[in-house]
């Protein structure tokens, strides 16, 4: 028989190996399931893996890389701190929105007043309406009880009704068309989060979630909060005589991780998206929970998490493009992936031993 | 010596000679993105049965690729960029959602072609094309005023936009014109594609007395449970056949195949010009499927003559008198509406008492 | 303008079925401690094996019964995935949802374009599966409440270390409430294939699961009260359709949202509760989402 033994540590070996077991994993299972359509499959993963990195059109899909993991990183930063401490905020979905909600009012509001303050005002507006979404389960959690997963969770279904209603009432271009969504906030200078260096993809969300894992990562090794965070997560009994606050905590992490959250809806929404839609929520919010596990909630974890699912991504559409796999497979594959390096994770945390038997 | 460098030259001059052959030779490459999946039955699947018909007519001198369900916003632009990198010169974009990302990357590939489905936006290589639903909402609005019992008609709407709404109203008055009891009772859904939402729509009309319904959405619900309840139906962007003979009596396809292969010839002859295209029945954009037994031969006679009425320009579906709900005049006695009107329709014609959702 | 209630209540029926049977399932999930969240996953997948059964034997009831076996069998990948590899519970349920709906869609491109059979009415003109989904009701609460079977679930839910320490296998209880919950996810989706839409499309569950997820929290984690949150759920969509067909304008999006606050308003109202009256009441269960391991 055999038995899992917890490690003391999770071991460094397996931390740097599991990932890519599960990716190995992934390609000769993904790669049966392209043969079996009657796709080459070494071709296939070459599209998927190579391609977009080093391929012939990789002088455009290596920036597109950052510019699909940068919100995933950013939102990931946050939520991966919260659950370390053991605060499951599930909802970052509903963040995002309401921050993309709010930092495009600002700029709506004030349209077309062209000013320097304009796209900072944004930020702000953008990192409070994610904290304050993110704020509601924390308060709701500390004066009643009420569990911070469910609420976050049934919060994210009313943002995605609040967005749908924000595009076809109070912010639907007046020059629209009578189409639902708001003005482009590309087209609106001050208001728009542009590439900053040409060819680079790098936008302000891709500066931010780089400095947010240089924060976090701070915070969680260097600075006492960060201390607190991991002893509230692994003993929390302990926790509480070392004198953390488990109110002050709750509201700590899932107003940093809303903050996050609602920073990414907006440069998102003043970037790459540009306009508030009823579908402004594609599903970042959850997806960085993903991102937050595969990255061991650890701060480098997540930043190479989040590229190596962007990297599906954008590799995925490349094997559409260039082979034809329907979307569904690269949406399978995905799923795989994602299996194998949850599964596997099991080998960084336990120790497989054979169970002596008397 | 001097033997090689002639044989080099030689073959140099022929290769040289044969380069623009060859270029010739070379398949035109043309590019889709879609929305949905090509297995939506309905508003995604019609427009990949255009790309097939252009791989039909055209054989080896295209060669066509698409990337399926691709999310509105940014991913949309990445996918547009990854079709034109490829070598794509001639793209269609085939959802109104596309309509900033594909001003964005047309700007970046001048010598790209795009063609961009219900949109407004044109630029030098940026063509619109449309298709006059309306038209075709006059021919089975006709059938529906004619084969109500219970003088009620129901209407699914997917989004209170222009399109939909001069749905709504062709189809209103051509059925009042033939039965003058007729009322419209309409239902918005806001969404192209909810099979659950547009049943539970489907039987709120029908317990409303309703008999017949119409539908400007994509799945086959509506008539799934208009069979149930003994009411007709009508096939909606593709022919929904399986439905037929009853409840789906007849239906409007869309057929984007016309269009799609005039401008594959334009780019192959090099006389693709930038323009917006919004072609109906005549041009056989707007297909009336077949209409089914259960529609009496004198009606279906009424409806085919309006067919051919519209197909040859000597009919308008939109031919004053003709007032709006508030009652204030809109086409006097032989007026016919303008384009302009049309596309940003944002009322009901007289006779319909439900209000527009703002 | 009068609309008649009882012709509301039996759209209702139809329209609740889905997140009824998925909710119900995922109740018995969530009891046992544990929080998937790929209902819609199952969902899908449930969707597509039933409507292909049904088509390719012409049996509708067949299809229901093979929907049920699909759900329950792609459920086994969370399953193993947080019970036997101990993975996190709501990253896997998320990918047990991107999975299943691709696979579903990938799997399902031979059944594009057909029709399921009809299916005959069932008593009162309702459908069969709209009245087994209100046996179950009290099917689960009997399960929970009154059987040995059930009370040991409740309790390696409420408390998985003190359930081990009686003995009772954790690994074994969840596994069979996880293949259970994925069993009736796929009769619910199954019912929105066959009996609702007749064919199968990509997609076509659309957020039915997460609906279902709201509905359990709704129900403070008891069987009657998921009827009442389905019923809330279905209701207000058909109750604000139901208007709109006779000419009432209502504002969609507001009236949407409105049982999400409700459900949060009850779950508030629960926590808050137990939280100041220190009563044992339902409420969610102790170990929700949180996994376990046995030292020994």
């Amino acid at each position: 028989m055999i038995q899992l033994v917890p490690r003391q540590n999770a071991s460094n070996l397996w931390q740097i190996a599991t990932p890519l077991l599960a990716v190995l994993a992934t390609m000769i299972a993904g790669g049966l399931l392209f043969a079996t359509m009657g796709h080459n499959p070494v071709a296939a993963i070459r599209t998927i893996f190579w391609d977009p990195l080093f391929g012939m059109a990789s002088g455009y899909s290596r920036p597109q890389l950052l510019v699909k993991a940068a919100p995933l990183i950013l939102i990931a930063s946050g939520l991966a701190i919260g659950f370390r401490a053991g605060i499951w905020n599930i909802g970052a979905e509903g963040q995002y929105i309401m921050g993309a909600i709010t930092g495009a009012a600002v700029a709506l509001a004030l349209y077309p007043l062209e000013a320097w303050w304009l796209f900072p005002a944004m930020v702000a507006a953008g990192l409070a309406g994610g904290w304050a979404w993110g704020m509601i389960p924390a308060l709701l959690r500390n004066w009643f009880g009420a569990s911070e997963i469910l609420v976050s969770l049934m919060l994210v279904y009313v943002a995605q009704r609040i967005a749908a209603w924000m595009a076809f009432g109070p912010m639907r271009n007046p020059q629209g068309m009578g189409f639902p969504g708001s003005r482009n906030l590309q087209q609106y200078p001050s208001a728009s989060n542009p590439e900053l260096i040409a060819g680079t993809g790098a936008h302000w969300g891709v500066v931010a979630a780089a400095f947010a894992v240089l924060a976090t990562w701070f915070l969680m090794s260097r600075h006492i909060r960060g201390f607190h965070i991991r002893a509230a997560g692994t003993a929390p009994r302990a926790a509480r005589f070392a004198g953390v606050r488990p109110a002050v905590l709750v509201a700590f992490c899932l107003g940093l991780s809303g903050a996050l959250a609602g920073a990414a809806g907006l440069f998102e929404v003043a970037g790459p998206a540009g306009q508030i839609t009823d579908r402004i929520g594609v599903g970042y919010g959850f997806t960085a929970i993903i991102v937050a596990f595969l990255g061991r909630l650890h701060p480098v974890g997540i930043l190479l998490a989040g590229l190596l699912l962007a990297l599906t991504y954008i590799g995925g559409e490349l094997a559409q493009l260039t082979m034809g796999l329907p979307a569904a497979s690269v949406q399978v594959f995905q799923g795989m992936l994602l299996f194998f390096l949850l599964g596997f994770d099991l080998l960084t945390r336990y120790q497989i031993r054979r169970r002596i038997t008397a | 010596m001097q033997r090689r460098t002639l044989l080099a030259t030689a073959s140099a001059m022929m290769m040289a000679l044969a380069a623009p052959v060859l270029a010739q030779d070379e398949p035109l490459k043309v590019g889709f993105i879609y929305v949905g999946p090509v297995g939506d039955g309905g508003w995604t699947y019609q427009h990949d049965q255009g790309r097939l018909a252009i791989e039909a007519e055209f054989g080896d001198r295209v060669e066509t690729t698409f990337i399926e369900s691709v999310p509105e916003g940014a991913d949309a632009e990445r996918a547009l960029t990854q079709l034109a990198l490829a070598g794509n010169k001639l793209i269609f974009a085939t959802s109104f959602g596309f309509m900033d990302p594909v001003i964005n990357v047309a700007q970046r590939f001048p010598d790209v072609k795009f063609e961009h489905a219900t949109g407004y936006k044109t630029a030098e290589n940026v063509a619109t094309y449309d298709a006059r639903f309306y038209e075709g909402r006059a021919v089975i609005g006709t059938i529906a005023g004619h084969m109500t019992q219970s003088n009620k008609i129901g209407y699914i709407g997917s989004f209170p936009i222009p399109e939909v709404i001069q749905g709504i109203n062709s189809s209103f008055i051509h059925a009042r014109k033939v039965n003058p009891d007729v009322e419209m009772r309409i239902v918005w859904v806001y969404s192209w594609f909810d099979p659950a939402k547009e049943a539970e729509a489907a039987n709120a009309l029908l317990a409303e007395g309703v008999d017949v319904i119409m539908q400007h959405t994509d799945s086959t619900a509506p008539l799934a449970q208009a069979q149930a309840a003994g009411a007709i139906g009508f096939g909606q962007a593709s022919d929904m056949a399986a439905f037929a003979p009853t409840p789906r009596v007849s239906s409007i396809i869309d057929d984007w195949s016309p269009y799609y292969i005039k401008r594959v010839q334009a780019m192959l002859d090099g006389t693709w010009e930038s323009g917006s295209s919004w072609a109906g029945i005549g041009d056989g954009e707007v297909v009336i499927g077949e209409i089914s037994d259960a529609v009496p031969e004198n009606v279906k006679a009424e409806a085919l003559a309006l067919r051919d009425a519209i197909a040859a320009g000597e009919y308008h579906p939109f031919t004053g008198p003709l007032n709006k709900a508030d009652g204030t005049v809109w086409l006097a006695e032989g007026e016919t509406a303008s384009d302009a009107d049309l596309q940003s329709m944002n009322f009901y014609v007289e006779g319909i008492t439900a209000q527009i959702p703002q | 303008m009068m609309i008649d209630p009882l012709s509301v209540f039996l759209l209702l029926l139809g329209a609740s079925t889905p997140i009824l049977f998925a909710a119900l399932g995922e109740l018995v999930v969530e009891r046992a401690g544990v929080l998937n969240l790929g209902v819609e996953g199952m969902m899908i997948t449930g969707a597509l094996a039933g409507f292909g059964a049904a088509y390719s034997t012409g049996n509708p009831f067949l299809g229901f019964l093979v929907a049920a076996c699909a759900g329950a069998a792609i459920s086994m990948l969370f399953a193993a995935l947080t019970q036997v590899f101990l993975a996190n519970q709501v990253a896997s349920g998320l990918a047990l949802t991107l999975f299943g709906l691709g696979l579903a869609a990938m799997l399902g491109k031979p059944f594009e374009g057909v029709r399921a059979p009809s299916m005959p009415a069932g008593p009162l003109r309702i459908n069969w599966i709209v009245w087994l989904g209100l046996v179950m009701v009290p099917l689960v609460w009997w399960f929970l409440n009154r059987t040995r079977s059930g009370l040991i679930l409740r309790a390696v839910g409420e408390n998985h270390e003190a359930a081990h320490a009686l003995g009772y296998n954790i690994r074994l209880t969840r596994l069979a409430a996880i293949a259970f919950g994925g069993a009736m996810a796929g009769v619910g989706g199954a019912f929105i294939s066959i009996a609702t839409v007749l064919q199968w499309t990509e997609g076509m569950t659309a957020g039915a699961g997460w609906i279902a997820l709201a509905i359990v929290v709704f129900s403070n984690w008891t069987a009657p009260g998921v009827l009442a949150g389905a019923w809330l759920f279905g209701g207000v969509t058909v109750l604000q359709l139901r208007l709109q067909a006779a000419g009432v304008a209502v504002p969609v999006q507001l009236l949407s949202m409105a049982p999400y606050l409700a459900t949060i308003i009850v779950l508030v109202a629960i926590s808050a509760r137990q939280k100041f009256s220190r009563r044992a009441g339902t409420g969610a269960p102790g170990s929700l989402g949180t996994n376990f391991h046995a030292l020994r």
